[in-house]
This record gives C-alpha cells, structure tokens and sequence, in this order.
C-alpha cells in the first residue's frame, strides 16, 4: 500500500529581548552558569513575575508576519509540572487564549509555492539546564541562567506531506524570525528547536492517523531524518498487521533512531489555570496597527517573487535572501534598471560574497554603493568592458568613492568593439604570421587561440575578445 | 513603657520624652517575661532591634526628619521574607531558609526606620485558623492561654495582644488577619486586593493574599496601612493609585452613614453572644448618627466551598516548588528524582498544608476542572456582584468576625470541616477582593468578640473612620490582659 506522511510542527523560538521575560536578568547565552539569574527567575520563594513588554512585541510582530489574528486581549496560564530545571515547578505559559492565531505562511519547497496553515503562537518562559555530572562532579547540577529566557511557541496544522515540506517551513520561520529581529535564530545555542508530530495514513485517505511526537529535534537536517525515520517506523508496524499507539519519542540524532519516552497513559496532566500573579494582557489596538505597519515583504515572499518575477532559482535567491544586505543590494541594483537579475544575482554570489567572505565586512563599510555596481555590470552586459576588467574596477570601486566609467578610462579599459578598427586589427595579424594562418588552414585549429592572441596583444587588451574571434574566424575561412 | 499605643509612643520619642533604645528594651523586656507563656515569636531579632533603635535615635538627635513609625517595634509574620532574617512559614520545609531579599513592604518599612523585633508564629503556609499547624510550637490566647489565637496570623494578634509589640504585620486569604484579631481582641485591617504588594509574601493562594496591619488602635493599624500601601513595580497585580495618609484623615463622624446588616451572617453558627455584641456595636453607631439597614448577600452560604477549591488550587501550584533541590528541606535517603521530591514533601509538609494541596491538585486535574475550579471561579464573579449591590444602598457592611470566640487548643484540630467553619464570615472579603477590618466589640467573659467591617474596594478610610467613631464612644480599644 502506498502511505501519506503527515507532519505538524511546534517550533520554540527564543527572542532576542535585552532582559527576560518576567525579571530584569539579562537575556543572555553562553555565560558563566548561574550568573544570570536573580530571586525572581530562580523562583524562590515570595517573588511575583512582571512581564517584559518587548516580549508582546515581539510575538505580536512574529503574529502578523504569519498572517494570524491577533488577540489583543489575551492571559497567561500555569503549566504544572515537576522538573529540576524548572524551579517554580511551573512553567508560565498561555494555554486557551494565545496571542496569535489562525494563521498561514507561504513558502517555496522544490519550486512550488505552498501554504501551510499556523494555528497558534503564544508566549512561554524557557526553563534551566541541567548539567548531568560525570567525572568533573557527582549527580546533575542546574544552571539557571536559561530560566525565563522569552520564548515563543509556533504550533502548525498538520500540513506537512513531506520531510521536505517541513525543512522548508522550518527554513521560512527562521528567516523570518531573523528578518523580523525577533530571535537570533542560533540553532547550535538551542534559539530554536522543535518538537515533530509524524503520522501515517494511505494515500487518499481523509482521516488522519495516529500521531506520535518526537521531542530533542535540534536542527533543521535532524528534522527531516527524524520525520522520514518516524514515517518508515509506523509504514513498517502497519505494513506487519500492528498499530500505531499515540505516545512520545526521544530522536537520538546520533544514532538516527527514536526511543519511546512516555505512552499516552503516561501523559503529563499540566493543570493549566490561569496565572494569579499576572494581570490579562491588554495591547492597545493602535499597536497592534503600529506593529503590522512596521513589517516589510518577508523572505518567504520575496523568494517567491525573485524566482517568478526575476528568473533566478530557488536556491540562488534564497542565498541572497538570506543575508538581508544582499537582499537589499539586489533589490537596489534591480531598482536602477542598468542591469539583469541573472548577472547582479551572479555578482553578488560570486566577487561581493567572496569579498564579505575574506574580510568579513559588510558592503556598508566599503565605498561601493549598489547603484554603481549596477553600473558597472551594464558596461559588461553592453560590451563595454571584459569581465576580467569589470572585476579590476570592482576592487578599486570597493576601496575609492568614485565614478565607475572614470575608472574604467583611466585604467584603459575601454573594450574595443568597434568593426572597422577591429578589422583592421585582424588584417594587419593575418599579414604579419603567415605560419599560423597556413598552419589553421592545414588543420591545425589550435592557431586560432595563437592569432587571437596576437589580436589582443595588438590592441593592448582592450579588444573584445569575442568579436576578434568572430573576424578571424570569418577572414581565415574566407 | 510597652502599654502604649504606636501613636502615643511616636509621640514620646517625637517630644524626646523617650528613646528608642528605651521603647525597644521596654518591648523586648515584656517579650522575655511573657513569650515563653504565648508563644507568638519563632524569632526574636534582638540585637537588629537594639541596633536599629539606636540608629533611629542618632537620626532624631542629628535632627533629621523621621516618619511617624520611626523606633516604632513591629512584628512581622513568618511567610513575609526579611532579608538575612529566616523566613519559615512555620513549615519544617523553610526551617532554615533564609531570603536573600526582602519582601516591598519591609524594604518600605526600613524607609520608615522602623524597629524589626522578628517574625512571628502562624499556621503553616498561613493555611489554618487556629496557628496550630505550626511545625514549631503553639501560640496561645493572651486572653486565655488554653485558648487558639486565631490564624493563621496567630502570632501577629497575640503578640499585639500582649504587649509585645504595638503593632505587627499579618496576611490574610480567608480571614486570616481578621479571625486572630478578633480572638485576641486586636485591630486588624484586611486591606483591597492590590492595594499592598505581595511581593516577598511566600505566596499562598496568590489571588486572595494580602498582607495587612495589627494593633491595639485603630489609629495604629491606619497609621501602619498608610505606611505599607501603594503601588509597587515588582507586583504586577498591585493597582495604579494615590492614596491618603489614612491615620491624618481619621474622622469619627457617622452621621448619615447607612451601614448595612447582611442577614446572612447573623445565621445558624453564629453564637447568641457574638450576635448580641454586634448588635450592640450597631446601636452604638446608629446612636451616632449611621442608619442601620438589613441587606441580603444570598450566595454567602457557597462562598467557603469556592473559597476551599481557589485558595487549595493556587496552593497546590504556589507550593510546588518546594521540591528539595533549590533551598529549605530535603529529605535525607532517596533514590532518584521521583524519589527525591516524594519523601521532601512527604516529610517537609505538615498535614493540613498536604490535605490543601491535594485538594488543589484534584480540583485542577483533567476532567474536573470545569466541575470545581471552573464553578468556584464563576460563583466568585456572582459574590463579587452582589457585594457591589449591597454598596450601591450602604457605606459599610457590619458582620461578625467569626461565628464564636476563641476555641480551646487541640478542639477543633481533628476537625478540618469545623476548623473551615470558623472562616465562614471572612472568606467572602478575600473573594470579592474588598477591605474589612475587625475590631473588638465586647467580651464573652475573658474572650474578645471581634465585629467585622466590610467595604467597597479602596474604601479604607470609610472603614476606618467607622471604628474610629465606635473606639471613640467605647473608650478605646487597647487593653493588654493579665497573662496566667
């Protein structure tokens, strides 16, 4: 039987806020453990959080981007639970009304625009870690620095038919939320991580199967292993007469297997009820108007538009897109009307991305503005200059605030396009190495490169190569 | 020295007729002869007292302004955390906890150079009636040592009670400042949800929590309330508002003032002397000029059901986190994490504080959340209501405290539905959110009747002068017992 993978995704982001979400620590990976961290995040006994607005903010911002509903009256819910990296023994998250909802996102996967459906984004604290002891020390310790670092969770529908439907949402999400300024988007510090419902059902059915979900996803490829893993697991239990029991799994990226965690008897009751110490969010309708208004296209969208609109591929525009000073290059470039998509795109992911590369500037600090680079191109794309001249300007124009063509003519670079004189070029080399011309004529086509050669000599490089080649070949076979 | 009222000894040291040092001593000598016989202390800061009074005196010397409460002793109850002072909520479970931080309304008492003498006994997490639940000793009645105090604020009432202190810090979620005020004839004020920061109380049900004043004044409990009250940035619930300096604006004019008999509180339950003594008060202030009114609160009789279901939720997951791995008690041989927080809770909590937070847990579970928590939380929108009718035709609801006075220790500990009971005629307050105050109105014998006075939200100052004109006609209320 052929089966139908179905996926649905809860994505955890941590935001980029200066501070946490209830106290003044500082929000901040990577530091001494247990020194970011006050009474207050630690959950001694007695403090009461307050909530960071910016968090709101964010979310909101994150909401609207993922075309959602905003509820701009909305709560905040405990989540109970017993953990040691959790010490209020529970989580402050909102569990019935949350801030986003209803929402979708476009996104190209293979080259095909897809929409799939986003039912809810709210805001949760992040919980510590546990450090688990080994020789250094004996049992496990918590560093609580992590503790109340904002997050926001982004549920989907279930409308990933692929691996390959979910890595691309998964890549969306990022660049948003990179875009957006809302998280820093750090996979390897854990800013976003994933939790994946994987079923299964046969292809056409309308009913969906039973879902299983797999936590400790931590990167995008993990993602898609995880999901083709899980779906071959539950074809293979069908495929041999069993079921599918609902019930959560641990993904070991390492090995590339999954282990059962908990059954669904051992689920977790979170006796959610709403949190006593916080006041219901009310966000001024104006903000949530301000808030919309501040958000540009969206990478998501502007790679559909490149690749419809301009021709470039899929994996060409999501490159440059995902480095927003190229993005605006390009944008800029393309704005001034001097040259294609295809050779600014070329350009930017060739000599201006080796150059951010090697140096590890941004094109702000160099004196080349994208209006010039336009330029530039166009002399290439109208013959005016090699490529290999274009790239000498290239590099005086990165270091010097001044007018391309100035550059061009005063390096003499100046292509020489122009028939008559070329011709007259050709002739005079035809005269002046009759060897080669009868050593061509007896068969011997690799004296063409020689003659050509001689043909740029005698225009001291500035000869358009090209146009030499076609008069030789056109005099040497008259 | 210890006799005196907080106003009148401020004035003393205000005229230089005493120190500090000299009130202080006075205090902690009074604490020495007779705290082995009440009880009410867990920790007594002596050293910290006589340093701070001394400091107070220098200030007074050198001449700079001081407030009113300035070289004043008070007593704080024990879940109110003091920084560098233990802070046990009378639990085996916090015993050795002390907060590296203190509670806003210490910080705003500090401000106020007022004299720490220490913290005092309550009923564990503040979750009992009587201040037996304690898990280090027993406070007694001053007014009969056989008796409870009250609680849970037992040891802020009796300590007051006794002349220990002119005044202490309580908290109050079911009646617990106003239960312990009325058995040991004290003045205690519960005051409007949000008005006082709960920041650095060790929360017990987080949304009917107050901390609140107690002295043998009404004065004195103003005059504490003004001092403690305001908005606070570390609380989010705590309102956004002015207040007024409550003791400066006492007034002890009633004429006109309808005050409202609720019919539901003068019920079953309630002793023929308590109802008697209340219905003296009234005339009293009717003599005065107030009008008397009976209203009806019909759902009074659920209150203490939703009551029981918010408070023991908020409970189950306020108390969560005393799990054993981050301060306060561990349990000493476990085997693993499960373990671990298994054999901690079993042993680190005391019965009653166990039975609230499975009853918390149960009411919050999947499947019987919208039948208990759900329900409660409706039926506190339609008290709520009604006592914002009731305001509508009254200035100030007169009730009693508790249904009777002061029971005998040990009574009602094997009882917890008839401990429960004694909170019958409080619990509305904390549920609709609004102020009360108790007062003393008579005497059964050596046991205090308390009268209970209920007002709209952020009404304080209507409250106050109403006892104010009452305390007036009866010739006080500061009247420190023999204790034997």
């Amino acid at each position: 039987m052929e089966y139908e993978i179905v996926v649905g995704l809860e994505v955890h982001a941590e935001l980029n806020t200066k501070s946490k979400i209830y106290c003044e620590c500082h929000n901040a990976f990577g530091l001494e453990v247990n020194t970011q961290c006050c009474p207050i995040c630690m959950g001694m006994p007695g403090t009461l959080p307050t909530l960071n607005e910016q968090v709101v903010e964010k979310a909101i911002k994150m909401g609207h981007a993922l075309h959602c509903d905003i509820n701009r009256i909305c709560k905040q819910d405990r989540k109970n639970y017993f953990y040691p990296d959790l010490p209020k023994a529970y989580q402050i998250s909102q569990f019935d009304v949350p801030l986003c909802e209803h929402g979708y996102v476009e996104v190209m996967v293979e080259g095909k625009v897809k929409k799939f459906g986003v039912t809810r984004i709210h805001i949760e604290e992040d919980a510590g870690k546990l450090l688990h002891g080994g020789e250094s020390f004996e049992g496990s310790l918590v560093d609580f620095n992590r503790c109340g670092v904002p997050l926001i969770e982004i549920v989907s529908e279930p409308d990933f038919r692929s691996s390959a439907d979910a890595k691309a949402y998964l890549e969306a999400l990022r660049s948003i939320l990179l875009y957006l300024d809302i998280s820093d988007g750090k996979m390897q510090e854990g800013s976003i991580r994933c939790d994946v419902n994987v079923s299964v059902r046969p292809k056409g059915s309308d009913t969906f199967g039973t879902r299983v979900e797999m936590k400790n996803v931590n990167t995008f490829s993990g993602a898609v292993r995880a999901i083709d893993y899980e779906a071959a697991r539950q074809i293979e239990v069908l495929e041999n007469g069993g079921t599918i029991e609902q019930e959560t799994r641990r993904w070991d990226d390492a090995k590339g297997v999954n282990i059962l965690l908990r059954s669904k008897e051992d689920a977790h009751d979170y006796r959610y009820f709403p949190e006593p110490d916080l006041p219901t969010i009310v966000v001024p309708q104006e903000k949530v108007d301000e808030l919309k208004a501040s958000i540009t296209e969206l990478p998501n969208l502007k790679v559909i538009r490149y690749v419809k609109e301009w021709g470039i591929s899929q994996t060409d525009a999501e490159t440059i897109i995902d480095n927003m000073e190229k993005s605006e290059w390009l944008e800029a470039m393309m704005k001034t009307g001097n040259c294609t998509a295809k050779a600014a795109a070329n350009w930017i992911l060739g000599d201006i991305s080796k150059y951010m590369n090697e140096t590890g500037k941004s094109l702000v600090e160099t004196k080349l503005t994208p209006e010039k680079m336009a330029e530039l191109i166009s002399y290439i794309e109208k013959g005016k200059i090699s490529n290999a001249a274009a790239k000498q300007v290239f590099e005086i124009l990165l270091t010097e605030d001044r007018n391309p063509m100035d550059v061009v003519k005063e390096k003499g670079l100046i292509q020489i396009s122009d028939e008559g004189a070329l011709e007259k070029v050709v002739a005079d080399v035809l005269a002046n190495n009759e060897k080669s011309v009868a050593d061509y004529k007896n068969g011997k086509t690799n004296a063409l490169g020689y003659l050509t050669g001689q043909c740029m000599k005698a225009t001291k490089g500035q000869g358009n190569p090209q146009k030499l080649k076609e008069l030789l070949l056109a005099a040497l076979e008259a | 020295m210890y006799q005196y009222t907080a106003a009148e000894l401020s004035s003393m040291l205000k005229k230089k007729e005493c120190s500090a040092v000299e009130v202080t001593e006075s205090v902690l000598g009074r604490i020495h002869a007779v705290d082995d016989k009440v009880g009410a202390f867990i920790t007594v800061t002596e050293e910290l007292a006589l340093q701070k009074a001394k400091q107070v005196d220098e200030k007074r010397v050198a001449g700079e302004a001081l407030h009113d409460l300035a070289g004043i002793p008070i007593a704080v109850k024990d879940n109110i955390c003091t920084k560098g002072v233990g802070t046990t909520c009378a639990s085996k479970m916090l015993e050795n906890f002390v907060p590296p931080y203190s509670a806003t309304v210490i910080e705003k008492l500090e401000r106020c150079d007022y004299v720490p003498v220490g913290k005092v006994n309550m009923d564990e997490f503040a979750m009992g009636s009587s201040t037996e639940t304690s898990y280090f000793k027993k406070t007694r009645n001053p007014n009969d040592l056989d008796r409870v105090p009250g609680g849970s604020s037992g040891g802020s009432a009796a300590c007051v009670s006794a002349g220990e202190v002119p005044l202490s810090l309580g908290s109050d979620t079911g009646g617990s400042i106003r239960l312990p005020a009325s058995y040991c004839g004290v003045v205690g004020l519960k005051p409007t949800y949000s008005s006082v920061s709960r920041y650095g109380l060790v929360a017990f049900a987080s949304s009917l929590d107050q901390i609140g004043p107690l002295g043998r004044s009404v004065a004195d409990v103003a005059m504490l309330y003004s001092a403690i009250c305001g908005r606070d940035n570390h609380d989010a619930t705590s309102a956004v508002r002015e207040y007024p300096d409550f003791a400066a604006s006492l007034q002890a004019d009633l004429k006109g003032k309808v005050i409202g008999l609720p019919k539901e509180y003068f019920g079953h339950g309630v002793s023929d002397k308590v109802k008697d003594a209340i219905m003296k008060m009234a005339h009293d202030l009717e003599q005065q000029g107030a009008v008397l009114k009976e209203v009806t609160l019909p759902s009074t009789d659920y209150a203490l059901n939703a009551y029981y279901i918010i408070s023991s939720a908020e409970a189950s997951s306020n108390l969560a986190r005393f799990d054993g791995v981050k301060y306060g008690f561990r349990a000493k041989d476990y085997n693993g994490l499960v373990d671990l927080y298994e054999k901690t809770r079993s042993e680190g909590f005391g019965d009653e504080v166990k039975r609230r937070i499975m009853l918390g847990t149960f009411v919050l579970s999947s499947g019987y959340y919208d039948a208990y928590y759900k329900r409660a939380k409706l039926l506190q929108q339609k008290i709520t209501a009604e006592f914002h009718n009731a305001f509508e035709a009254c200035d100030v609801l007169l009730t009693p405290t508790a249904p009777d006075t002061a029971f005998k220790i040990g009574e009602n500990i094997g009882d917890p539905l008839k401990m429960y009971a004694t909170d019958i005629c409080t619990v509305t307050v904390n549920i609709a959110g609004l102020p009360a105050l108790s007062v003393p109105c008579g005497y059964d014998g050596a046991l205090p009747i308390g009268c209970q006075l209920i007002g709209a939200k952020f009404s304080e100052q209507n409250l106050l002068n109403t006892a104010f004109a009452y305390e007036q006609s009866v010739g006080g209320f500061n009247r420190i017992p023999q204790i034997r």
